[in-house]
């Protein structure tokens, strides 16, 4: 049967057969760095040319059809495109801190990647404080956002950045409550312990009613934090052009661009690790015939299709809900999700010591 | 506990109502059949335009190279950007009198807005809106235009 595992262990043994440990180590960080890099290439053309097609999907429109069979060359184009670009830096910013602020939204979305499991022990760095970690990563993002709009010293930019500041740190709060629910229903910050808690069932359906509330909360609170419609007021495109990359053009705007994308990735990411069970397969109860099927799907397979229907479900939020105004989404999140995650997590805490779920 | 009632059915009211609009999304996402781009160089031919479509003003001739317009200017009239130019002349009944009718009509197409508020002017329905739009040319002399065909001559009976 196919596994990464299998393969990433195989490197391993040979690594370290043939080089001094030092050595194999540096040479494993490398494979790791370029497989990241890969895989953040390969997730912007994917992801960018999928909210694409669905938005047209979703209009009543074809979408890009032009370039490549069925138009799967269009995002590729547009990368060439803006690789070949100049990157204009205003004379009027802060010329390091513009320049670095992509990188720093960039390096924060890297640093996340670090404790998902893709796979069955297929995984970068599995810390006992996974999800401590990634919460704590994930606000770093914030920073180069504040960052690139303040250097552009430009009005829009700096009122983007100000507003994206705003909204990230209201809405963790509620993300961060609703992934605590799991953390109590499971008992572990450890990101492979949590995987293997739904080794019966997701904590989906095994926590009740509180644990899909937890969920919508989740969904809502990180579609908030990655800066997306119905709360994409950091951009706002009619009120503020562009928001904080208003200034930003070629390269770096790219990776600004991609970084907003890799963030949607690996929110679902956490979301289907916390939720649904990560790689698990999808087990039910006692039906052994039926869970023995699913084992024979690749755990790989099983995360992916978790994270992209997740992400499939945000990008049907942004073609579907109006956009909220500044206060709107504000008072969303004080006087409505937060009341309620927090009641939710004392019904989840309540079920977790009374072992009410299944 | 009125206030916590209160609380509960607008969240009750936001979810349902945010489902509903995705569940229109959602119906028209898995219904490729309901796209209604037309891709439109590709199809010329078979081409499926709305009714009300307006391409630009044309003049109806019937088969004896005869129009209904008598050159009364209510279109000139109508027409809020200057498109239209009726130029008369006077046409020499067997009875010997003199009746005013169409020389040319100059019909400026590089001005037209397409209001269609000369068709709804004219009295005998001499014109009409027709949907060809195809009219990118490389001088704009080309887009001034006579609507009504050399030698043509009002229809008998339309006054």
């Amino acid at each position: 049967m196919f596994s990464l595992e299998h393969i990433t262990n195989s490197i391993q043994q040979w690594l370290y057969s043939t080089f001094s440990p030092t050595m194999a180590l540096i040479l494993e960080c490398a494979i790791v760095m370029l497989l990241v890099i890969g895989l953040f290439a390969t997730l912007g053309l994917v992801l960018v040319l999928m909210e694409r097609k669905v938005a047209a999907r979703m209009q009543i429109r074809l979408g890009p059809n032009r370039v490549g069979p069925k138009g799967i060359l269009q995002t590729t184009a547009d990368t060439l495109k803006l690789m070949m670009k100049e990157g204009l830096t205003p004379n009027g910013a802060d010329k390091f801190l513009f320049n670095l602020a992509p990188f720093i939204v960039m390096i924060a979305a890297m640093l996340i990647l670090a404790p998902i499991a893709f796979a069955k022990g297929f995984q970068i760095w599995d810390i006992n404080i996974g999800v401590l970690y990634v919460s704590a990563v994930s606000s770093v993002s914030v920073i180069g956002i504040l960052m690139a709009g303040w250097a552009s010293n430009n009005k829009y930019s700096l009122l983007g950045a100000m507003r994206s500041g705003a909204q990230i740190v209201s809405y963790e709060l509620s993300a961060g409550l609703s992934i605590i629910s799991i953390v109590v229903l499971s008992g572990s910050l450890q990101i492979s312990e949590i995987v293997a808690s739904q080794q019966t069932g997701w904590w989906l359906f095994r926590g009740h009613i509180p644990a899909i509330i937890s969920f919508v909360i989740f969904i809502i609170a990180v579609t908030a934090e990655t800066n997306r419609a119905p709360f994409d007021l950091a951009e706002a495109e009619s009120e503020l052009t562009a928001g904080f990359h208003t200034e930003y053009s070629g390269m770096k705007f790219a990776l600004l661009f991609l970084a907003e994308y890799i963030n949607i990735f690996i929110v679902c990411a956490i979301g289907a690790t916390l939720f649904l069970g990560g790689w698990m397969p999808l087990h039910i109860g006692n039906w052994e015939g039926f869970n023995h099927t699913m084992d024979y799907v690749p755990s790989s397979v099983w995360f992916m299709g978790k994270t992209f229907f997740l992400i499939f479900l945000i990008m049907w939020f942004r073609w579907t809900f109006p956009r909220l105004r500044i206060d709107q989404l504000l008072s969303l999140e004080w006087k409505y999700l937060l009341p309620i995650s927090m009641f939710n997590l004392l019904l989840i805490t309540l079920i977790a010591i009374m072992g009410w779920h299944f | 506990m009125a206030f916590l009632k209160e609380y509960i059915s607008d969240v009750y009211r936001a979810v349902a109502s945010l489902l509903k609009g995705m569940k229109t999304t959602g119906s028209y996402f898995i219904r490729p059949k309901e796209i209604i781009t037309q891709q439109y160089p590709d199809n010329r031919a078979q081409m499926k335009l709305p009714e009300r479509f307006r391409g630009e003003v044309v003049m109806a001739h019937d088969d004896n190279n005869e129009h209904a317009c008598t050159g009364c200017t209510a279109c000139e009239l109508a027409c809020p950007n200057a498109t239209i130019k009726i130029v008369t002349k006077f046409d020499t009944t067997p009875e010997g009198k003199k009746k005013k009718a169409l020389d040319t009509f100059v019909y400026h197409l590089e001005l037209c807005t397409m209001c269609n508020l000369c068709v709804e002017a004219c009295p005998t329905s001499a014109i009409k809106m027709a949907q060809t739009f195809e009219h990118s040319v490389y001088d704009r002399n080309q887009l001034l235009k006579k609507l009504n065909k050399p030698g043509s001559k009002i229809r008998a009976g339309v006054e």
